[in-house]
């Protein structure tokens, strides 16, 4: 909106991301005035990577992931910034366009496999309607290729004829994905793809969708509240807080050095698995009321490191210059294959941040 | 399979309760067809030609419970008495031709209702906010809160006394007799149009809110959201993913709806002399005729409950959760 937009011309080049968000700004029209879900929300994802965006519920991740694939409902609107994919201005698309684009190039995986199937249909018809959609094939070849996909996440394909409820969570959930896989699309969103199944399962299906990647190479939008998987997963991760974006590292370094106090909050809300017992200390607070959202740093009620500019001013996400960052940590952490502040940088939103480290540009 | 059979006993042990009460409710209210057939003749009848047709007519003092013996024994058999206002007629033949007519334009007239209401639903619930949806719930709300036979009355008056586009009454011109010709059946449908249709407007409504309801519930599922990306078409989005699951609780209602739809047009009837149950039932009170009411009563409960049943194996047939 205030924002002034990068120039779009030229993105397709070779090198340049599959997918690239600048801005951002998602609003839900309600009777007491717009509330802003999302607010200039800037990331990219590149060929064959996994970019991950965690956050408390309600911090707007699914709807900056929704807003991307323009699959937003009224009363969410979207008022500003950009979405390119391949150099397609996705926010440009007239109807027609938008739905042969839809899983064609981006499919959703969603976080609830109960609910993501529709239970009046077959498993079969579910998968093949998709594919006959976006390509000229006959409903029976559809169906061959629905018993493949059931095949490729370990379904037999006797199940085609099953209805969703004849399936067990975990198996619903391979369903999701064999759907979302219909098109073999190069970008796959995952909204919490995990959470409504128990831990062996979740194991199970994060592994799988793991040896996918490495044979199929799509790129995945990687949407949890979870930070262990994040971890393990990812190879750039997001941080959002209150519908702003507060860091964004690579995985490791993140996990090295959180700049963000609330990524180091969140850090702390984990329990070690290996290593003494410790505490969980947590952040205390809750998140802001989106109606009324804090001014300035929309964490500074809940930061133990607040400063007075921090409720005045909005902290702007600043790349962290190598040497400064490894003086504000005062430690060696350079990994070998990830180091210090490189690889894409390390952007974060904090002014004690800022201050402590010393930036380098925006 | 075991559903619609397990639902077939629950509806036969419907049916028995029914027709227990069905004998049992004249027998406990007040008056009795035996006086009533005195009070008839105003005594100018021979005591013995009286008791010569209390025996045709079944009426005995004998115990209750043989009496209801008797009585369950000759349903089985199809036999529900002899009409006393139709007399020599048995009431099953009387009533048979008339409920064939009553299912006819009550059938008729809840299909198109149902099909009509429905899909206004989902038009409506697709296209929250448009015009449509501003103009068509209110207005059938609106026509709903008319009886059926008001808006039979209005429809006969303005349609077919000022305008004369519609016939006033009965269900086919005189000069037809019932066939399965095409001229026959399209005679009966032209019949049919006013009395259907007054029935259709009034009860249109219910269906339109009804269906608009949980449509937009179903429309933020998160297979609706699903679906949308898939970049399905509209119509498939609409229709068998949004519409197929969101027409689930409205056969429901359709089978709950269907005794009162009938209950309706006996009213509707009356209006145009339409020889159904509702104009016989009219007919039967007024010369107090026992068995023919006690008939009537009979086939619309057993009519609803087979409805009723036939419904349950649609609703097998949409719903898949409900087969295992």
């Amino acid at each position: 909106m205030s924002s002034t937009p990068p120039p779009a011309a030229s993105r397709a080049r070779p090198g340049e991301p599959l997918l690239s968000v600048r801005d951002l700004c998602v609003e839900y029209v309600t009777p007491t005035g717009p509330v802003r879900a999302v607010d200039r929300v800037s990331f990219e994802i590149g060929r064959g990577q996994v970019f991950g965006l965690a956050g408390e519920s309600g911090s707007g991740k699914s709807t900056a992931a929704m807003a991307a694939m323009r699959l937003l409902q009224p009363p969410a609107v979207i008022t500003g910034g950009e979405v390119h994919y391949e150099g397609r201005d996705v926010l440009a698309m007239g109807e027609d366009e938008l739905r042969a684009f839809r899983w064609k190039e981006i499919a959703l995986v969603f976080q609830s496999a109960m609910n993501a199937l529709n239970p009046v249909l077959t498993v079969g018809a579910q998968i093949a309607d998709v594919i006959e959609r976006h390509e000229n094939v006959s409903s029976a070849q559809a169906l061959e290729r629905a018993a493949e996909l059931l095949a490729l996440v370990g379904i037999e394909s006797s199940r085609l004829r099953s209805y969703p409820h004849q399936l067990s969570g975990g198996m619903r959930q391979r369903v999701v994905i064999a759907i979302a896989l219909a098109l073999n699309p190069p970008l796959l969103f995952m909204d919490e793809p995990t959470t409504a199944l128990d831990v062996v399962v979740q194991k199970e299906i994060l592994q799988q969708i793991a040896e996918l990647k490495e044979r199929l190479g799509f790129s995945i939008l990687f949407i949890t509240h979870d930070l262990s998987l994040m971890l393990e997963f990812c190879d750039t991760v997001g941080i959002l807080y209150a519908g702003r974006l507060c860091e964004v590292a690579p995985a490791k370094e993140l996990f090295a050095n959180p700049q963000h106090p609330y990524t180091r909050g969140l850090m702390r809300s984990f329990p070690e698995l290996h290593g003494p017992k410790q505490r969980i200390e947590g952040i205390p607070g809750s998140p802001p009321d989106m109606r009324s959202p804090p001014s300035g740093c929309r964490f500074h009620p809940r930061c133990s490191v607040a400063i007075p500019v921090c409720d005045q001013e909005q902290p702007q996400l600043i790349t962290l210059a190598a040497p400064a960052l490894a003086r504000a940590v005062g430690a060696e952490t350079d990994t070998p294959d990830a180091p210090v502040g490189q690889q894409r940088g390390h952007r974060v939103a904090c002014h004690v941040a800022a201050q402590t480290a010393g930036s380098s540009d925006v | 399979m075991t559903y619609i059979l397990r639902r077939l006993g629950f509806y036969l042990i419907a049916a028995w309760v029914s027709l227990t009460l069905n004998f049992f409710i004249p027998r406990f209210a007040p008056g009795d067809p035996a006086s009533a057939l005195q009070a008839r003749f105003q005594g100018k009848l021979e005591p013995s030609a009286m008791a010569a047709m209390k025996v045709a007519f079944g009426l005995t003092d004998e115990p209750l419970h043989v009496q209801y013996f008797t009585y369950v024994k000759n349903l089985l058999r199809g036999d529900l008495g002899t009409s006393i206002a139709y007399f020599p007629a048995p009431v099953s033949e009387v009533i048979g031709k008339a409920l064939l007519w009553t299912l006819f334009l009550a059938g008729l007239a809840v299909l198109v209702s149902f099909a009509l209401g429905t899909l206004l639903g989902i038009l409506t619930a697709w296209k929250r906010g448009s015009w449509l949806d501003s103009v068509a719930p209110p207005t059938f709300i609106f026509l709903g809160a008319f009886p059926y036979f008001w808006m039979a009355m209005l429809l006969l008056y303005a349609l077919g006394f000022v305008g004369g586009w519609f016939p006033l009454l009965h269900a086919h011109s005189s000069h037809l007799s019932p066939s399965l010709s095409l001229e026959f059946i399209g005679d009966a449908l032209y019949h049919a149009v006013l009395p259907a249709g007054s029935i259709v407007i009034a009860s249109l409504g219910g269906w339109l809110l009804s269906m608009r309801n949980t449509m937009i519930g179903v429309l933020s599922e998160d297979y609706i959201t699903m679906a949308q990306a898939k970049g399905l078409s509209e119509r498939r989005v609409m229709l068998h993913y949004a519409a197929r699951n969101a027409l689930l609780p409205n056969v429901t209602g359709f089978g709950m709806a269907l005794g009162f739809v009938l209950s309706g047009s006996l009213l509707t009837e009356i209006v145009f002399s339409y020889p159904g149950q509702g104009y016989l039932l009219f007919e039967a009170v007024k010369s107090q005729d026992y068995p023919l009411m006690q008939g009537l009563f009979l086939s619309i409960t057993v009519a609803v409950l087979a409805a009723n049943w036939l419904v349950d194996i649609a609703y097998v047939w949409l719903d898949p959760r409900t087969r295992s």
